[in-house]
């Protein structure tokens, strides 16, 4: 058997929720009997910095949790692009949070998505949702996992005391699915 | 206890926890070390929720020595602890196997020597299997190489403790113990084991008892060690444990333990869809080393390749057990640099390239 294997590194502002959205997106590929490793950045970081985590998924066992270079990137924040950018492998893609970044693509030889996450997240009423906007626009683009998937990743991890949390995140998911089939993202 | 039979995404530190709770640890002692702390976090909150003893210890000196007089009594009882600081428990860890005491020490290697930093590493092979305390004695090592093996060995862990009455390492490493990983927590399989005839538990109605490493006459001394010999005999015998993969036809046959071993296996597929007939041999038992299953293994063989995130540890065991059947040839880095599946791949080509 072919080893079919997609490495995903997901960065931003501690804070951002960079973490959760990569544990969601472990528990989605759990769910539909993929292997799949999460791993934290937990080297010399420094406050205030950018945190990241590489999450794996495959068809069989995962080897390294450890990638140095990765097929996808989710850069939540502008440092994110600047750590990552040279590092992806070629034919890879970025998908960049356009409302933090503004600069040049360096290379040619991958592929850039620009999602306007915050405000897109602003819209609905919730600028923390910008890490489900994000993850939800990186599922919808690539297909590495399924968009219900995440849905009932969410529905489990937000317990009914805080439906309207709940809501707000059903609408980033959908805000964020949306954005990418918009013709300016294809 | 908790009983969940499906998969859950589980840390590999919060694994080896979870694992300690359902096997029924009682006592927890330690002091905080990356990269292992989210065992201590987690025991933390979970142990005094049941009951049972949390306690951080002043120094890991202390922690060795309350899980000594911990365990003494027959109860189950464990410390996690890392590579510089599992330095400092060594002379405890002497004592506690002299004593017979069922004690289960958790090790989640960093890179070293010394302070070093909290990258994975594999360099405390020897700190663990040939012991950095003092005199004739033997830690059963046990070497997971995912989270779903810290649950299992953790679980074996605390079971060939108490069977032996021995101290038993996990020995895992920073990767190990950061990654999350889909995991099966099931129950604790082990029957409990009669500790009735020397526990340390009162001497309520029967005379006293003594537990100790002080022996001032020769004769005695000497049969104190035979007697611990004789044990290490009958764990060799028992619980030597080994995986393989693709040995059967292999010309080249790495050897790893732990995560590297999983790298391994990514990197020995590839060279078999290069048409290089790789296989895996990767003791889970480190000590007692699967020494004659390996030379049984190496026979035939063109190159055997020991692959470890040191400068060369548990090559000179393969060496041993490979005994001139074939040549055997290191691959290593040190300071927590991670083997990509490629790099290994690369160094097979390169070793089978040098046997033209």
């Amino acid at each position: 058997m072919t080893v079919k294997e997609a490495s995903i590194i997901i960065s931003g502002y501690g804070g951002q929720g960079v973490l959760f959205i990569g544990m969601a997106i472990s528990n989605c590929a759990m769910d539909e009997n993929k292997y799949v490793t999460w791993m934290p950045s937990y080297g010399a970081e420094m406050r205030g910095g950018t945190a990241n985590c590489t999450v794996v998924i495959a068809n069989d066992e995962v080897a390294s949790p450890y990638q140095t270079n990765p097929d996808y990137v989710i850069a939540l924040n502008a440092q994110s692009v600047e750590k990552f950018e040279m590092k992806i492998k070629s034919g890879g893609t970025l998908i960049v949070n356009s409302s933090l970044y503004k600069g040049h693509e360096k290379r040619t030889d991958i592929n850039y998505v620009y999602i306007p996450a915050n405000e897109i997240a602003a819209k609905i009423g919730e600028i923390k949702c910008a890490n489900v906007v994000m993850l939800s626009a990186f599922i919808e683009k690539t297909k590495i996992v399924k968009i219900e998937s995440l849905k009932k990743v969410i529905r489990n991890v937000i317990t009914a005391s805080k439906a309207k949390l709940l809501e707000i995140n059903e609408l980033a998911i959908q805000k964020g699915s949306e954005y990418i089939r918009l013709p300016i993202c294809n | 206890m908790t009983k969940t039979a499906e998969k859950v995404l589980l840390k590999g530190n919060h694994a080896i926890a979870k694992a300690a709770i359902n096997a029924g640890c009682q006592c927890y002692f330690g002091y905080p070390i990356t990269p292992q702390n989210e065992i201590g976090e987690y025991l933390s909150v979970e142990m005094p929720n049941r009951g049972r003893v949390f306690l951080q210890a002043e120094s890991e000196i202390a922690a060795i020595n309350m899980l000594l007089g911990a365990a003494a009594t027959g109860t189950r009882a464990m410390t996690s602890s890392s590579s510089l600081a599992i330095a400092l428990m060594q002379e405890g860890i002497s004592y506690i196997a002299a004593d017979n005491i069922p004690a289960v020490v958790v090790s989640v290697m960093r890179a070293g020597p010394a302070l070093g930093y909290i990258f994975p590493s594999q360099g405390d092979y020897f700190q663990t299997v040939k012991g950095g305390g003092n005199g004739d004695y033997k830690v059963l090592t046990l070497a997971p190489s995912n989270v779903q093996e810290m649950i299992d060995y953790t679980y074996k862990a605390f079971h060939l403790a108490h069977k032996y009455r021995t101290i038993v390492f996990l020995l895992a490493d920073g990767l190990l113990g950061q990654m999350m990983e889909p995991a099966v927590l099931y129950d604790y399989p082990y029957e409990d084991i009669d500790n009735s005839s020397w526990a340390l538990d009162g001497a309520k109605d029967r005379p006293g008892r003594w537990i100790g490493s002080i022996h001032r006459s020769e004769e005695v001394l000497e049969r104190k060690v035979l007697e611990l010999f004789a044990k290490y005999d009958v764990i060799k015998q028992n619980e030597v444990e080994y995986e393989t993969m693709l040995t059967d036809d292999a010309e080249i046959l790495i050897t790893a333990f732990g995560s590297v071993a999983r790298i391994a296996k990514a990197a020995i597929k590839k060279a078999r869809e290069a048409g290089i007939k790789a296989g895996l041999f990767r003791p889970i038992s480190l000590w007692p080393f699967p020494t004659e299953e390996l030379n049984k293994m190496a026979r035939g063989k063109k190159i055997v390749l020991d692959i470890e995130m040191n400068m060369g540890q548990m090559v000179e065991d393969v060496k041993i057990a490979v005994n001139g059947e074939a040549k055997v040839e290191f691959f290593g880095r040190p300071a927590g640099f991670y083997f990509t599946p490629d790099e290994i791949f690369e160094e097979i080509k390169k070793v089978m390239e040098g046997l033209k």
